[in-house]
């Protein structure tokens, strides 16, 4: 049960090959079996996972047949949930026990689902290999040696390692799509605004998008329906209709000029995996699609330009986790600025703590103009190279991530290092647009992922090229040998 | 750009987080190398380029002034590190 | 030497909206400690803020009312600070592109002259929350203080003005005129004891004809009209005090403080700020119609200075009755319904102005106090306009609708009986009564001077007057009077 696809459930659920209550309860298995090896969940909720899926069941006996009812999925712990610890990945908010629901885990829970648990993550989303973790590393299912990537390490772990069918997963930098691309998944960051931000701990305001994580395309198709739309807690949330996903999946790709810019295979790209892109995309021309040469000229700015908006939005949403109102809070504080710095000196982590001080540089006085502003005029640069390119391709495509899953440890400490890692992912961030990462082969026995950039509001059109090519490949059934 | 340790003190309390003495130099020297990193942007004329703080450049939607949320003290301060007859209590204020 | 004190205040105006400007909490004052602070206003990690219509039509109406531009794509910025009554570590503001660009009003000051204040800008913002500092203490002995967070996220205009006044008075006066045009506006309810109207004093001096300003202080804490008054004038005369020994004035921000009427140093703010403020990434630009200016200036109601105006040329008011009477709406349209019942717009204005708001004061109370309705200050009128009763007769009849006895004029007057004696008889007769017990004064008065007997004359009506307990009609008494004793 634990390889199938959300799709298969679906069917086996509504031919009653196996009730809710039994599908949760093999995923309780198997998380208790594999996650001391993982360290995938930070939080497992099964009794209250069992009551959901026993209440779907009898919701199925009465009639209810909507597509995902009763089908088990994790949330990663950035998505507030009611009456349930969520930690962001931080000391800070160890002991907080939301008391709300995120939009998207009241939709999902309306469409039925059932919440096996809260995933591991790097502490407030930032990270590239799950290590800043309050709760410890995540191991890649694939090579528990190595990281599954970040910040959504626990989702693409869980989903690759069958602890889970599905997962939700944040993407400010490419949090979804790198560990989607080292873990083997397909991941996909929509549209800046397709999904509400209420509820899910805020990192970067004007980068987060919340997306899905599952095996396949059509999967991703299903969860993104059920959690996109616009929400009026939202300010940031686009009211624009929502397509159905699922009914352009089988479209032709005859004709559809795929983008392939030039900055994407330049210095830094792994021969490893730039072989396997180059096969994907030769894929692709097989189905009739043409690829096209083009250049982001501005690429090279996206990790500078992100580096300085990115902790900069950081360094005052976190202000909030300061003792008072809930989360950790120093011993005996002394007065006010005791209890704040201490507080917050104990509560964040090194990475937190560095892009919290970055932040706070770029906006202070006298360096607002040559941090922040330069850089909100760099990101209208990347938009505009992305603009641009869509006058031409339909979509964009190359790597996910220049390297394979690395080893835990190897990076750790070299935080530049590691933010190259987000190299090809996190122009897409600024620019807003959607994209997804799907499986695309394997390098040494490590999987690597394609990343197709789609025009603002078009996921339909990359959740159908990759659905496209899912068909003439099977890279993304291949299963983690040692969790199988 | 290379900050200083005396600069890492100024925005590390202004972001009223305390560094340990021992660490401020090797705190210094990691954002120094972030900075630099940055300092990439500093070669591109950007004077004709608007800001954009929003990938869509989109407006702010109004909210009809209705009140739609309910008193909920009980639960929000459960979660509280330390409330007394239904305040926050912190180490004194002075003004 | 001469100084002269150069002003400029920063007004703080709570939005009277139902809900909050970035959540759907109430904002309704003197609720229980943090009862009216939802996930929003608490900062619960994932909350958003949503911006409230009311707020922005509001802030609109202000500015279209102080004939300033208004911003077409207005910004809300984070100033990032910590003070535990700011949950989120940030309060949400404008600082680019605030809602109400430069305009103006003019203020009348006591000698009758008229004087414009620039206005900078004004911006809408939200309201922190309370520090209490009462009560507790942890475990050293260190005393706690409390937070209420109920106030925080109330909507806000800060309206900030050029320094353009030059003395207390002036202050007050455009304290004043802002007091009334949001009332007016009916966007605040004004009420300063509650905090609704809060305001801060930059003040600095200089030599008199120097043309550069002086460093200036910000002055915090000034809750009414008096105080601000007060804490101008003090302060002022510390930075002269300061400079005239040959010191320098520090640029901080102090505190008033109303016991010891006093300024200091306010503690916490002694570091120089940096509150990095940048655009806030959960709001986006307000984009405003030209549409919805155009609609809310269309039902902008009459403001103060076109009222002050239409009552001087209408009702034939003096300048002075006319200010008064339109300094706040509710006094305005109280003095017109009054006007309606009595018929006789000065004889309305000066029982307003003298009677009714002298006693108001001396019992303390505000103008929406007030015990007598307009309709029954008319009625009142109306009865000494047709003789029914004298002006000193209507002071009683005043007094018993002020105590609440009897639901008009009318009905005082028939219960206490207190209705003119006008019958030529029965006055003829107290007349002759007088006169007749009072022989000496009589023959006095017939061979006294006709200054003595003006006087004299007086003695009479007096002795009348209090024979009728007030109710005879004076003019009738004098006339008879001058026939018997001339005649």
């Amino acid at each position: 049960m634990h390889t199938l696809s959300l799709r298969e459930l679906a069917d086996g659920l509504a031919r009653a090959q196996f009730s809710s209550e039994e599908l949760t309860q093999h995923f309780l298995k198997r998380i208790a079996a594999h996650n001391p090896t993982l360290n995938a969940y930070i939080t497992v909720l099964e009794d209250h996972a069992l009551a959901a899926a026993r209440n779907a069941d009898e919701m199925r006996a009465s009639g209810e047949n909507s597509l995902l009812l009763g089908i088990p999925l994790a949330h990663k712990d950035i998505f507030c949930t009611n009456g349930v610890r969520t930690s962001c990945g931080s000391k800070m908010l160890d002991n907080f026990i939301a008391p709300y629901n995120a939009t998207i885990v009241d939709k999902l829970a309306t469409a039925g689902m059932v919440t096996l648990g809260k995933t591991n993550m790097d502490e407030f989303a930032m990270g590239s290999s799950n290590e800043t973790s309050y709760y410890g590393p995540v191991r890649n299912p694939w090579n528990t040696n190595c990281v599954p990537g970040g910040s959504s390490g626990g989702s693409a772990a869980a989903v690759a390692a069958g602890l889970a069918p599905a997962a939700t997963g944040t993407d400010t930098g490419g949090s979804i799509r790198q560990p989607s691309a080292l873990c083997n998944l397909t991941g996909l960051k929509p549209t800046y605004g397709r999904v509400s931000r209420y509820g899910m701990i805020a990192f970067a305001s004007s980068l987060d998008q919340a997306g899905p994580m599952t095996r396949t395309a059509e999967d991703a198709a299903l969860l993104l329906q059920a959690m996109a739309g616009f929400d009026e807690k939202d300010s940031t949330s686009i009211d624009c209709a929502v397509p159905d996903y699922s009914a352009s999946l089988n479209h032709s790709l005859q004709g559809k000029v795929i983008g392939v810019p030039k900055e994407f295979f330049a210095e830094g790209l792994s021969d490893a995996v730039a072989d396997k892109i180059r096969e994907a995309l030769a894929e692709f021309e097989k189905m009739g699609a043409t690829l096209k040469d083009i250049s982001l000229p501005h690429s090279h700015l996206s990790i500078p330009c992100y580096y300085v908006i990115a902790p900069a939005e950081a360094s005052t949403n976190l202000s909030r986790y300061d003792g008072v109102r809930y989360g950790h809070r120093c011993d005996n504080p002394l007065d006010l600025a005791d209890l704040y710095t201490r507080t917050r000196e104990e509560g964040f982590g090194d990475e937190v703590k560095r892009r919290i001080l970055v932040g706070t540089y770029a906006l202070s006085a006298g360096f607002y103009d040559a941090y922040y502003r330069k850089a909100q005029r760099i990101r209208r640069l990347i938009k505009n190279d992305f603009i641009e390119a869509f006058k031409e391709v339909d979509m964009i495509a190359g790597p996910t991530s220049p390297n394979p899953a690395f080893a835990l440890g190897e990076k750790v400490d070299d935080p530049l290092t590691m933010y190259l890692e987000d190299m090809y992912t996190i122009a897409v961030n600024l620019a807003g647009v959607p994209a997804l990462s799907i499986p695309a082969g394997m390098a040494d026995g490590k999987p690597v992922g394609l990343q197709l950039i789609g025009r603002d509001f078009c996921e339909g059109d990359i959740l159908n090229a990759a659905h496209q090519f899912q068909l003439q490949t099977d890279w993304h059934k291949q299963f983690a040998p040692a969790f199988a | 750009m290379a900050v200083s340790p005396s600069d890492i003190e100024k925005i590390a309390h202004l972001a009223r987080i305390r560094i340990a003495p021992e660490q401020i130099d090797s705190v210094a020297e990691r954002i120094s190398d972030i900075l630099a990193m940055v300092d990439q942007m500093q070669a591109v004329d950007t004077d004709s380029i608007p800001p954009m703080a929003n990938p869509h450049d989109a407006v702010q939607r109004l909210r009809k002034d209705e009140v739609s949320e309910s008193n909920q003290r009980e639960r929000f301060q459960a979660i509280a590190p330390r409330t007394e007859d239904g305040l926050y209590l912190v180490p004194k204020v002075i003004e | 030497m001469e100084w002269e004190t150069v002003i400029g205040l920063e007004v703080h105006v709570q939005l009277s909206t139902r809900s909050k400007i970035f959540s759907g909490a109430s904002t309704t004052f003197g609720a229980e400690p943090n009862t009216q602070a939802c996930a929003v206003d608490l900062a619960l990690p994932g909350t958003l803020p949503v911006l409230n219509e009311e707020a922005v039509k509001s802030a609109i109406k202000f500015g279209l009312a102080v004939n300033a531009e208004i911003c077409r794509e207005s910004v809300f910025d984070r100033k990032n600070y910590f003070y535990p009554d700011l949950p989120k570590g940030y309060q949400t503001s404008q600082m680019d592109a605030p809602i109400v660009g430069p305009g103006h009003l003019d203020i009348q000051l006591a000698d009758g002259s008229s004087k414009r204040v620039r206005i900078h800008h004004a911006h809408l913002e939200e309201d922190a929350g309370k520090s209490l500092h009462e009560g507790s203490f942890d475990l050293h002995g260190h005393g706690m203080s409390g937070i209420d967070l109920n106030r925080a996220g109330t909507p806000l205009i800060e309206i900030v003005s050029e320094p353009d006044m030059r003395s207390a008075e002036e202050a007050v006066a455009y304290l004043k005129k802002i007091h009334s045009i949001v009332t007016y506006l009916g966007i605040s309810d004004g009420d300063m004891s509650q905090g609704s109207l809060r305001c801060d004093a930059n003040v600095s001096v200089r030599l008199k004809g120097d043309d550069t300003l002086g460093t200036r202080t910000e002055t915090k804490n000034l809750n009414s009209f008096r105080f601000i008054e007060r804490a101008i004038e003090i302060e002022a005369q510390r930075q002269i005090d300061v400079l005239e020994d040959g010191g320098k004035i520090t640029q901080e921000t102090r505190l008033y403080d109303s016991e010891r009427n006093e300024t200091r140093p306010m503690r916490s703010k002694e570091e120089a700020n940096d509150y990095r403020y940048f655009p806030c990434p959960d709001l986006l630009p307000v984009a405003i119609e030209e549409s919805l200016i155009k609609d809310l200036q269309a039902h902008l109601p009459e403001l103060p200075d076109a009222k002050r105006a239409r009552f001087e040329a209408h009702y034939g008011l003096s300048a002075y009755d006319a200010d008064i009477l339109t300094a706040e709406r509710f006094i305005a349209d109280y003095f017109e319904e009054a006007t309606t019942a009595a018929g006789d717009a000065k004889m309305a204005a000066n029982w307003i102005t003298s009677e009714l708001m002298g006693r108001l004061n001396r019992e303390g109370l505000a103008f929406q106090q007030t015990p007598v309705s307009a309709k029954q200050l008319g009625g009142l009128i109306q009865r000494i306009r047709d003789n029914t009763i004298s002006g000193k007769i209507a002071k009683q009849v005043f007094e018993a609708l002020w105590q609440g006895d009897g639901h008009d004029a009318d009905s005082v007057i028939d219960a206490k009986g207190l209705k003119q004696v006008s019958d030529s008889g029965a006055i003829e007769k107290m007349v002759d009564d007088v006169l007749a017990a009072n022989p000496d004064q009589v023959e006095q008065f017939k061979s006294a001077d006709d200054k003595k007997r003006k006087k004299m004359l007086g003695f009479f009506v007096g002795q009348i007057m209090k024979a009728s307990q007030g109710q005879a009609n004076p003019g009738m008494v004098n006339q008879l009077l001058n026939k018997k004793l001339n005649g």
